[in-house]
C-alpha cells in the first residue's frame, strides 16, 4: 500500500495479498462479532408486528464492543467501574436510548464490514472505491483501529515503538499501520 | 484507554437557574479518546454538522486539548440523532442538559 489517491470520483489504492489479507480478516472479524450481538437481541412480538426493533438495553460486557457501541450518556463510575448511585437517572436514559438505537448502529456498523469485504480484493491488487464505498472505509478501518486500540490499551503518550520485550509490539505495529491508511484515506476523500 | 481529563463544569449562568428543567437545550458532547485521528475527527464534524473546515478543526482542537467539546445543541431529538450518528462514525459522544 503506497496510500490512497484520489482520480475524479473514485478513491484509489492498491493493497499487496498480505495487506488484502489483514484487511479483510481484521474487518470480518469485527463483523463477526457485531453480528453476535445483533443475533443475541431481544425478540417480541410486538416488535414484530410493529416494526419497531428493540435492542440490549446494557452495554456489552466486552471492553471491545463496549467501545464500538458506547452509551448515549455518561454515566460516572466508581473505582471498578460501576455506576455511583447518584448515576441512577444516567443508567435508566442511556439503557432507554441504547435499546432504541442499538439495532441500527450494528446494521451501519455491520454494513460498513460488509462493503469493504466486497470491495477488498481477495488476493490484493487494485481498490477503486466510490464516494460512500471510501466513507465505509473509513467506518470500518475506524472501527477495527477503536478495537485493536482498545485491546492494546492505546493512550495518547504511547511511544511509536514499544520495548523490545512488549509483548503487544507486533500488534501494536499492524494497529500504525492501519492508522497510516486510514490517514491517507481521510486526506484522499477530503480532498473530494 | 486513558480516561479524558476531568472537566470542571461550566459556570451556571445564574439567569438560567430560573429556566426550568423543560426548558435548557441538550447538548452534544464528544469526549476525547487515544484513537481517533485529529484528522478523521475534523473530517466527520464537517461532514455530519456541514461545519466549514476552520469550525470542524477548532472543535477537534477542543476535544483534543480539554477532553471534551460540545459540537451541537438543541431539542432531546435532535442532540439524539446527532449522537447516533457520531457513534457511527466511531466517535465517543454523549447527551447531556445543559446546566
Amino acid at each position: 500500500m503506497r496510500g490512497w489517491k484520489r482520480d475524479g470520483a473514485q478513491i484509489v489504492g492498491v493493497l499487496d495479498q498480505q495487506e488484502a489479507a489483514l484487511v479483510r480478516g481484521m474487518v470480518g472479524q469485527i463483523k463477526d462479532m457485531l453480528d453476535a450481538r445483533a443475533e443475541e437481541q431481544p425478540r417480541d412480538e410486538l416488535a414484530a408486528l410493529t416494526g419497531i426493533r428493540t435492542g440490549h438495553s446494557t452495554p456489552p460486557e466486552d471492553p471491545i464492543l463496549g467501545r464500538l457501541l458506547p452509551d448515549f450518556h455518561r454515566i460516572e463510575t466508581d473505582v471498578d467501574g460501576d455506576p455511583l448511585p447518584s448515576a441512577a437517572e444516567d443508567v435508566n436514559a442511556a439503557a432507554a436510548m441504547r435499546s432504541l438505537h442499538e439495532p441500527a448502529l450494528l446494521d451501519h456498523k455491520t454494513g460498513a464490514a460488509g462493503t469493504v469485504l466486497n470491495t477488498c480484493p481477495r488476493d490484493g491488487g487494485e481498490v477503486s472505491l466510490s464516494e460512500s464505498e471510501a466513507e465505509a472505509w473509513l467506518s470500518a478501518l475506524n472501527d477495527v483501529r477503536l478495537a485493536l486500540g482498545t485491546a492494546l490499551d492505546v493512550s495518547d503518550d504511547m511511544p511509536e515503538m514499544l520495548p523490545d520485550d512488549d509483548p503487544r509490539g507486533p500488534h501494536y505495529g499492524v494497529y500504525q499501520w492501519l492508522t497510516w491508511v486510514q490517514e491517507s484515506l481521510v486526506q484522499a476523500v477530503a480532498a473530494g | 484507554m486513558t480516561t479524558p481529563v476531568e472537566q470542571e463544569r461550566t459556570q451556571v449562568d445564574p439567569t438560567t437557574d430560573e429556566v426550568g428543567a423543560e426548558d435548557r437545550p441538550w447538548l452534544t458532547v464528544v469526549w476525547n479518546d487515544p484513537v481517533n485521528l485529529m484528522s478523521y475527527v475534523t473530517y466527520v464534524f464537517q461532514k455530519l454538522f456541514g461545519y466549514s473546515r476552520e469550525k470542524a478543526t477548532k472543535l477537534m482542537l477542543d476535544v483534543h486539548h480539554k477532553g471534551r467539546a460540545i459540537v451541537s445543541s438543541g431539542s432531546k431529538e435532535k442532540v439524539e440523532g446527532d449522537v447516533a450518528k457520531l457513534h457511527a462514525a466511531g466517535l465517543w459522544a454523549t447527551m447531556q442538559r445543559d446546566s
